[in-house]
């Protein structure tokens, strides 16, 4: 077990040693242009240009500029190119905003999935289960940012049931917060309803037919046992694994559009700015952040698998 | 004679599917008595299984269609609801399947499937029926049953798997064991194995066991009487020896002439029955077999119906004259 | 005892199943009855309809903006009057706001704030969004049944390499991966060797966006490939001495095609929800050009204004993106052997 663990661990560092690299390498080999001369500014005569590139570091070799930028990662001394902001600092500063909205996004979705998956499943090709197939595909249609631009206009402008503004921290105001926060989640569930929803109706559509099934209703139990102890428990098996998976890709960035539309500043209102202004040192620890988050619940995601599925923890074990 | 605790009476399953309508039980009839070991044998197809698991009720679908009467100790089930059959269900008339490994639920330990349904008809702590459990195990033979309840079915091998199931069929002590294929997806020698068991379950407690299978072999070991399907009807009924030694109609003479012998002569020809079994979405109008049937004469265009024609309660569905049947069936079975 | 080999008769033909003609005996192919089922899903046709009208209207575009807006898709009309119900009126307003939809041939859908058509533009802008999300999904299948077929059929470090690769662009945030790529490339534009892209071209985010999904799609062909590849008819072709190559493309290919057919549908979708969220970025479409999630980006500055111009694209990329899905899902259906249709009795 601890093998197992020590070997992930190496793994994860080894992914992400490789996307800090593939980043660098995008904003400083690809693009034709020089970035001291883009940070420089217009109108920038050559002996500025010069002096930014040296200011910067960015006359080093390469190699030695990512080991400075790594470093200065590690110790939290990393200062954007704007150099106003220390990109660490932000990146905490934004956290907040950034769990609340995740976490409270995957609630909502988790809960609304697992309930209209399993109504359309047992009620397969009847009304209840068109209706919910046709929002779940109109959802998982929908780009989050026009969803939220929309709501933002009629939830909060035209009809004023939601307040504007930004984030509000949970500790100074919980009301606030999850007022704040409720446009927000839902814009960032609906994709994930849609598709998971879909997904459990027809894993359970799937598992309806499995013979323990059938030995479940031979046994004399009840409908309703037998479709949420077997039917249901089994199916949630790749749910939950895909919704590790996917929780990780929403921490690591997948809020970014959300936040910038509702202007919570969290890490991927950072990151947006960051992108505008071709920023490179808040972007490594952006795409850093986001992905070690995927990496991490990758893992997790593994060992969630063991434990929920016997055969995988247990291997095929020999006869008796 | 023992009274008839499961009767059958014309009992029809038709199911639409993409291609049509099909009739896969077309009017099955029979008696199961208390402590009666009835084999129904017959090919893919034949309608065994589906007559079997629609006794229970497992066979409801949006798209099958059932008629008849399944009456169990004077009680009609057909057209009971679920509710109502639940208590029927592993209570009274228990079920085992083919495929133990897909047949129990891979995630849950074998203990806590058997405590599930335990505690789904008797009110019993967890504890009691653990403990119900264990004994469950041990009665039908499995070694340390105290460490193996608490394992996971593909913990256990092929064998012992269809043990527990068996163990988890008699957990409430029911009056009919209901066995669809218990051994094909087992080796030979563990089907032994098995079939002991079901013989020691049926003598010491008297329990009734309808047995499903392809395989005559199995029959032999421990069928007191055997129903042989084709095509989705009953076309001989009688106890074993009447089977095996009097078969009345020609098909249970191609079974029986397909198996191989001890004392077949060197260098013979393994009989086949020659031909397909007839689709079921538009089933011959006369008699089912009549395609296939070396002996078939022109009155086989009318359905023959299930009767004693040599006697006592050895039915069969064939026109031919017994006398005739007699000649004919020693060319078939040497 | 035992028959022996050489005694066996050859088997006759079986008769057949009782009063079906010998002419009724049709053979038929897998695809035709994925036809046969597809054709049955009304609705899965019906939004495969609405596809290819939403496809011919955007097409139409150059007739619409000559023959009825007499205009282009990035021509500004900021300073311009135009007559409605013989009124003349400003294109755009003093105060910013530009006239809205209303039954008139110029701007039937309104003027955006720098006095563009929005009929134009959403035509025009549905043709790059179209053509990207087509393209994008080219490239990526055609990346993801390559690496699959190699990882697969290998197997041993050929596998472990590509799966790592595939694993870190996975481990990528995806929209920050498209990002990233989405704005770099935009500055200087793509050179490898011969191949030069330039930062504008519609090519960067067609590449970006194939290249970002590639992992989505290659895992699971991958893990079809290597359960076919147990099967014996594999096995079978080895011994038969073909090639690698052969193998590849003429036995595990024509069983993976209906897979990759669904993918491949489904995969236009999500690259078109991920050309407007870059573009809405400002990492993908570059301005002026339109494209569904650049309308939405720039109608966004005037969302309490005029929301229409926020409104409009949206409602044209859920419209094209849902009928996708639900053809994709329909194919999918009809594709799969086991797909039990339920019928009532």
């Amino acid at each position: 077990m601890a093998r197992f663990i020590v070997r992930r661990l190496l793994g994860m560092i080894a992914v992400l040693f490789a996307i800090s690299v593939i980043v660098f390498l995008i904003f400083n080999v690809i693009p034709n242009s020089d970035p001291a001369a883009r940070i420089a500014g217009k109108n920038a005569d050559p002996a500025l240009i010069a002096r930014v590139s040296a200011d910067l570091g960015l006359d080093k070799p390469l190699p030695i500029q990512y080991l400075t930028m790594m470093k200065q990662i590690f110790t939290g001394q990393l200062m954007s190119y704007a150099k106003d902001r220390n990109v660490v600092q932000q990146i905490w500063d934004g956290i907040p905003a950034t769990f609340s909205l995740c976490i409270g996004a995957a609630v909502i979705w988790m809960a609304l999935a697992v309930l209209f998956g399993y109504l359309s499943a047992m009620h397969a090709g009847k009304f209840t289960d068109r209706a919910l197939t046709i929002l779940s595909l109109v959802g998982i249609s929908m780009p989050v940012f026009w969803l939220a631009a929309i709501l933002l206009y009629f939830l909060t402008f035209k009809i004023q049931l939601f307040p504007t503004g930004s984030y509000v921290p949970l500790t100074e105001d919980p009301v606030g917060w999850a007022s704040h926060l409720i446009l927000p989640w839902f814009t960032l569930a609906v994709l994930f309803v849609g598709f998971y929803s879909r997904m459990l109706r027809s894993n359970m559509l799937d598992a309806m037919n499995e013979d323990y099934v059938r030995t479940a209703r031979a046994k004399g139990l009840s409908e309703r046992q037998v479709r949420i102890r077997h039917v249901l428990r089994n199916s949630m098996i790749p749910i939950v694994t895909l919704f590790g998976l996917d929780f990780g890709q929403v921490v690591g960035g997948g809020a970014i559009l959300t936040e910038t539309v509702y202007n919570l500043n969290g890490v991927g209102l950072y990151a947006g700015e960051a992108i505008r202004s071709l920023d490179l040192p808040p972007l490594i620890g952006v795409t850093l952040f986001g992905a070690f988050f995927i990496v991490l619940f990758n893992t997790i995601v593994d060992f969630a698998y063991a434990v929920l599925d016997p055969r995988i923890r247990l291997g095929e074990a020999a006869p008796a | 004679m023992t009274e008839a605790i499961l009767t059958v009476d014309d009992l029809k399953v038709s199911f639409a599917t993409e291609d049509g309508v099909v009739q896969a039980v077309g009017g099955v009839s029979f008696e199961l008595r208390a402590g009666e070991v009835l084999a129904i044998v017959g090919e893919s197809g034949s309608g065994k299984s589906v007559t079997a698991q629609t006794i229970t009720g497992l066979t409801r679908a949006s798209n099958a269609r059932i008629t008849g009467s399944v009456s169990y100790r004077g009680r009609e089930l057909n057209g009971l609801e679920d509710d109502q059959l639940r208590g029927v269900r592993g209570e009274q008339i228990a079920m085992v399947f083919q495929d133990p490994m897909s047949s129990l639920n891979p995630v849950y330990r074998v203990g806590d499937q058997i405590i599930e349904m335990i505690r789904a008809h008797r009110d019993v702590s967890k504890h009691e029926a653990a403990d119900r459990a264990v004994e469950l195990l041990r009665s039908v033979g499995i070694p340390n049953p105290e460490r193996r309840v608490r394992h996971y079915p593909h913990e256990f091998s092929g064998g012992m798997r269809q043990r527990v199931m068996i163990a988890m069929a008699l957990a409430l002590e029911p009056d009919v064991l209901i066995a669809d294929e218990p051994t094909t997806a087992l080796d030979v020698t563990v089907q032994a194995q098995i079939l002991r068991l079901l013989d020691d379950l049926n003598r010491e407690r008297d329990l009734a066991i309808v047995l499903i299978t392809h395989d005559l072999g199995v029959v032999a070991e421990i069928a007191d009487r055997v129903l042989v399907m084709y095509a989705g009807q009953i076309v001989e009924n009688a106890t074993l020896d009447e089977t095996f030694y009097d078969p009345q109609h020609p098909y249970t003479w191609g079974l029986l002439g397909s198996l191989m012998r001890l004392d077949q002569t060197r260098g013979a020809r393994l009989a086949q029955i020659p031909g397909q079994p007839p689709s079921l979405l538009a089933p011959p109008q006369g008699c089912r077999f009549a395609p296939r049937c070396p002996h078939k004469f022109d009155k086989c265009d009318e359905l023959p119906p299930l009767q004693a024609r040599v006697g006592g309660e050895h039915l069969d569905r064939c026109w031919l004259d017994p006398e005739e049947k007699k000649s004919r069936r020693a060319q078939v079975i040497p | 005892m035992v028959a022996t080999v050489g005694e066996m008769e050859a088997p006759g033909e079986p008769p057949l199943p009782a009063g079906v003609p010998k002419s009724q005996i049709q053979g038929r192919s897998p695809w035709y009855l994925a036809w046969l089922r597809l054709r049955r899903n009304k609705v899965a046709l019906f939004c495969a309809g609405v596809f290819v009208l939403i496809v011919l209207f955007c097409l139409a575009a150059p007739l619409w903006a000559e023959h009825v807006a007499h205009t282009g898709p990035n021509e500004n009309h900021i300073t311009e009057k135009v007559l409605i119900d013989g009124q003349p009126t400003n294109v755009v307003g003093p105060d910013g706001t530009p006239i809205g939809p209303g039954l008139h041939g110029q701007y039937l859908l309104g003027a955006d704030q720098n006095g563009r058509d929005v009929m134009v533009r959403l035509m025009y802008g549905g043709r790059t969004s179209i053509y990207i999300g087509l393209a994008a999904a080219a490239v990526t299948t055609v990346l993801s049944v390559i690496v699959a077929l190699l990882a697969g059929y290998y197997r041993g470090w050929i596998d472990s390499v590509l799966s790592r690769i595939m694993d870190v662009i996975w481990a990528f945030p995806v929209l920050l991966l498209g990002i990233a790529l989405g704005t770099a490339l935009a500055v200087g534009g793509l050179k490898i060797g011969p191949l030069a892209i330039a930062g504008d071209s519609i090519w960067i985010p067609i590449m970006i966006i194939g290249f970002v999904y590639v992992p989505y799609m290659a895992r699971p062909i991958r893990g079809e490939i290597l359960a076919l590849r147990e099967k014996e008819f594999i096995e079978a072709a080895v011994a038969q001495g073909k090639g690698p190559l052969r193998i590849m493309f003429s036995e595990l290919l024509p069983n993976i095609i209906s897979t990759i057919i669904v993918f491949f549908t489904l995969n236009i979708a999500n690259n078109m929800l991920l050309e407007s969220a870059l573009s809405f970025l400002g990492a993908g479409v570059r301005p002026p050009n339109a494209s569904w999630g650049t309308m939405i980006a720039d109608g966004y500055e005037m969302i309490y204004t005029a929301p229409h111009l926020t409104i409009v694209p949206g409602l044209m990329i859920i419209a094209t993106v849902l009928s996708l899905n639900v053809f994709g899902d329909g194919l999918r259906d009809a594709l799969d052997p086991r797909a039990k249709i339920r019928l009532e009795h």
